[in-house]
């Protein structure tokens, strides 16, 4: 192929400082992944450049990093592919983990999380356990496969928008993890997991970008199972924190009136008096810029929205 | 560098945390002090690169099925060199062992009516392969992990194993390399667990992880205990072309077709009656013998895998990572075209010698080294012989780590903790000073990647003398080149160059341990085969090799295979 440059985040913990790009020129061949071009450098030009990897067949997780921007297995991504986009590869370690050296970060944080949420199945205490299998149809084991196939390499938690600005929340593949059982029809603790996980720096923490879906390697799609343990907390009737309350309201809002009354929802979601009062300022700022319209009225037509309401609830 | 000491201690130490591992630390149960070290962390072991399955007769897809057909099909498998007792009792534990995982949690494949789904394997009679997809060894890692968090077993993380402790016949501790902190410790047990998996990456075409460096062999052997049947690699015969990655059999399982440049199912030739589903060693074979008579796709050194005819629904209900694997690796979309495949270094045989309940043995009269136990693919106890049949080493990680779990617990409680002696870890340091120190001009990757070639092209699929002297010979020009190695990363947090280093130093070691074992060995038996010895020879060659560490190279010896049932007749399938 050619020769490419690449550019590589460095930190050496011992000598401290901040971190620093050094570039390196590696010639590639067709077929070359990032990780084949690390090896290479390593190998050939620099061997203190540090990275993780093992399997190199995208199934460990240990080779996660940002390429170009990013977050990719290093391993499973070819070169010819990015250079179709960049001219140059750059490399840095995940964000939202504290770095240990150049491209290695510190995951105990991360397994922290996975700790908190009860990872392993939790079967009936009532039931007697079987000779054999328990049984599961096709369809039970397709519900939890495909969040099965997370190889925890972390590149949905260095891209979640809501981790940045809030690290106690729990973060995409920790949420992910525990619909694995929560979805799991061996599993009998869905009310102790969901009590935990309608907390702050739970489900409902999440704002929805997306881009743990977009990021995953292995398409688990992170996001959509959030989604599916929020419907499963409000159907448990776990509707008491803020979350819960702004769907609900936005969903009676809509569902009264064919569109949302921007003004009463925060009111509604938020019970405690205090929290209340102290939306009061904003409310004003709102009012002020003609962004909180007082007169709330249906749209035309708001009676077909509350047919395909009741259509709804009656399936 | 000034190398601190600290002890730690624990009643049972783990080395290794893929399914043998951490299936021993569950086993190990309450009340036990129980602790894991692994290079890795548990969830990255290379068990979770297994696709197909993972075989027990539980007869959900045909009543027929019975331990005593797997137990045939092992045996005959093994081309005989299998220890039948040992066999029989892993096809007699399997049911079990897959209900206990699947009351853990396990995911697996459903029939309509719920019981686990099970399709058919490479040398198996019957179908037998209980499976999540082509997701089996990751989502079982998976499960086990999630055990070893419940029970909150201590697992140190990312720490190097550098040498074992064994005085007087008694395992007292490992050394071992905390590579975050650039910290040499000491951890002494009652006892020590070896489940640190195989040594294919001494070849160039591996499905193996850069991690499978035989870190536990080496320590064993350098620890004075002998290797048994080195010379016995697995070829896998469909690894992604020039990658090496695995193509599960779970692929011909489902019914895909292997192709030569003719389009031709070339496997009608070498095994008319089990075709695709021939047992490794000879599919593996077929496919080295098209490419070398000239019938590879184009001429070159592949093969196809077809899959097209399987249909996308079922390509993607069962074979899902096959698809992506093969796209992202090699752009093939396996939906409209052919796989190129060759064969890929897969499994190791051979290992630590070790009884059914994973106590390691140190002579044919198996003398036990008290308190050290092993399992899985590092062990040899030996089920799989000459030849592992495809699903028969998740079941022996699982079956074996279990009971050597139990076994090492049961002698730890009776002891106390062993006396260290003054130097435990001198062999460790004085290996880690010299890698830093060394002033040479070789690099690490220029020796492997030469010892990888070399030992492709002459202890490979097809062997001879001639090809096994020369490679005798080569190994040791890389261990003299070795001796000159340089390192660039001299500092002591996440030192990668530095374990780079010692695991390159491993990969010589057993190298030339296998070619060492092929040479002596001058007949054909499963996966090793003498094109000057083009016959299997049960009159002078039905034993195990056992490899002792002396000076001057391995010195070999030989131990009886335990015939229990089955009687070695000529293998046809």
């Amino acid at each position: 192929m050619a020769e490419v440059r690449f550019n590589i985040y460095r930190l050496n913990p011992e000598t401290g400082g901040d971190g620093r790009f050094q570039e390196y020129k590696v010639e590639c061949e067709k077929g070359d992944t990032v990780l084949d071009c690390l090896n290479k450098i390593k190998g050939e030009q620099d061997g203190t450049v540090t990275y993780r990897m093992s399997c190199r067949s995208a199934i460990c997780g240990s080779c996660a990093m940002r390429i170009c921007g990013h977050t990719r297995l290093a391993c499973s991504t070819q070169v010819s592919g990015l250079l179709e986009i960049y001219e140059e590869i750059t490399l840095e370690p995940l964000q939202n983990f504290p770095v240990i050296k150049d491209l290695v970060v510190d995951m105990k944080a991360y397994w922290e999380k996975i700790e908190a949420i009860m990872p392993y199945m939790v079967p009936d205490a009532g039931e007697p356990v079987p000779e054999k299998e328990r049984l599961q149809s096709p369809e039970q084991f397709d519900t939890v496969f495909e969040v099965a196939t997370c190889i925890r390499c972390s590149a949905c938690v260095s891209d979640c928008t809501s981790l940045e600005a809030d690290d106690k929340f729990l973060a995409p593949a920790a949420l992910a993890k525990s619909f694995r059982f929560a979805g799991d029809s061996r599993d009998a603790a869905d009310k102790e997991r969901l009590t935990e996980l309608v907390k702050e720096g739970g489900i409902w923490d999440c704002v929805r970008c997306y881009e743990c879906t977009q990021v995953c390697p292995k398409d688990v799609r992170p996001a959509e199972h959030i989604i599916q343990l929020r419907e499963k907390a409000l159907n448990n009737q776990m509707e008491k924190s803020v979350g819960a309350r702004h769907v609900l309201g936005f969903m009676e809002s809509v569902g009264h009136s064919g569109q949302l009354d921007e003004g009463k929802l925060p009111m509604f979601a938020v019970k405690n008096i205090g929290a209340k009062i102290s939306m009061v300022p904003i409310g004003i700022k709102m009012f002020l810029k003609g962004k909180l319209p007082l007169k709330h009225k249906p749209i035309p037509g708001a009676e077909d929205v509350q047919r395909i309401y009741k259509k709804l609830e009656g399936e | 560098m000034a190398m601190e000491e600290e002890v730690f201690s624990h009643d049972l130490l783990i080395v290794g945390a893929g399914l043998a591992g951490m299936r021993a630390a569950i086993a190990a149960g309450e009340g036990l002090d129980v602790a894991i070290v692994s290079k890795l962390h548990p969830v990255r072991s290379h068990s979770g690169a297994a696709q197909g399955g993972i075989a027990a007769s539980l007869g959900n897809s045909d009543e027929e099925d019975s331990w005593e057909t797997h137990m045939f099909d092992t045996v005959k498998g093994s081309d005989y060199l299998g220890d039948q007792d040992a066999i029989e009792m892993m096809v007699k534990d399997a049911p079990g062992v897959i209900y206990e995982l699947e009351h853990m949690g396990c995911v697996f494949t459903r029939m309509d009516d719920g019981r686990v789904a099970q399709r058919r394997f490479g040398g198996h009679s019957k179908p037998r392969a209980c499976f999540a997809a082509d997701w089996t060894g990751h989502t079982i890692l998976q499960v086990l992990y999630e055990q070893i968090m419940k029970r909150r077993v201590r697992v140190y993380e990312e720490w190097y194993m550098v040498s074992l402790i064994v005085r007087d016949n008694v395992c007292r501790g490992i050394v071992a390399y905390d590579i975050d902190q650039g910290k040499l410790c000491v951890i002494r047990a009652k006892a020590v667990l070896f489940a640190t998996g195989g040594y294919g990456r001494a070849f160039k075409i591996t499905s193996n992880a850069h991690a499978n460096s035989g870190d536990g062999i080496i320590a064993t052997y350098r620890a004075g205990i002998p290797l048994e049947d080195m010379e016995f690699v697995q070829f896998h015969p469909t690894g992604l072309w020039r990658q090496g990655i695995l193509v599960s059999e779970g692929a011909r399982g489902e019914g895909a077709y292997i192709l030569n440049n003719d389009g031709e199912r070339f496997m009608t030739n070498y095994a008319p009656e089990m075709m695709e589903l021939a047992p490794r060693d000879l599919t593996s074979r077929a496919i080295q013998t098209e490419i070398n008579e000239g019938r590879g796709i184009g001429g070159q050194d592949y093969v196809y895998i077809d899959l097209r005819h399987l249909g996308k629904e079922r390509i993607l209900e069962r074979l899902p990572q096959i698809h992506d694997l093969a796209y992202d690796f090699t752009g093939v979309d396996c939906f409209e075209e052919p796989i190129p495949i060759q064969p890929t270094a897969h499994y190791s045989m051979g290992g630590i010698p070790c009884t059914m309940e994973g106590q390691v043995t140190c002579d044919p009269g198996n003398t036990p080294i008290k308190g050290f136990f092993a399992a899985g693919e590092c062990s040899c106890v030996s089920v799989h012989g000459a030849n592992r049949l495809g699903t028969n080493s998740l079941l022996e990680a699982v079956v074996f780590g279990r009971r050597a779990g139990t076994a090492a617990s049961e002698y730890a409680k009776g002891e106390v903790l062993p006396e260290l002696p003054d130097d435990a870890n001198q062999p460790a340091r004085e290996e880690i000073e010299w890698v830093l120190n060394n002033q040479g001009s070789e690099s690490v990757m220029a020796i492997k990647d030469d010892l990888q070639t070399s030992m492709m092209e002459n202890c490979g699929i097809f062997r001879t003398e001639e090809q096994l002297k020369s490679q005798l010979a080569t190994i040791s020009k890389l261990r003299e080149r070795f001796s000159k190695v340089k390192i660039d990363d001299k500092g002591r947090r996440f030192n990668t160059d530095l374990i780079g280093a010692l695991e390159l130093s491993r990969l010589l070691e057993f190298s030339d341990i296998i070619v060492t074992g092929a040479v002596a060995r001058q007949e054909c038996r499963g996966s090793h085969y003498r094109t000057d010895h083009p016959k299997r020879d049960d009159e002078n060659w039905l034993k195990h090799t056992l490899a002792y560490r002396t000076d001057d190279g391995p010195r070999l010896e030989y131990k009886p295979v335990t015939i229990t049932t089955y009687q070695p007749e000529e293998r046809k399938y």
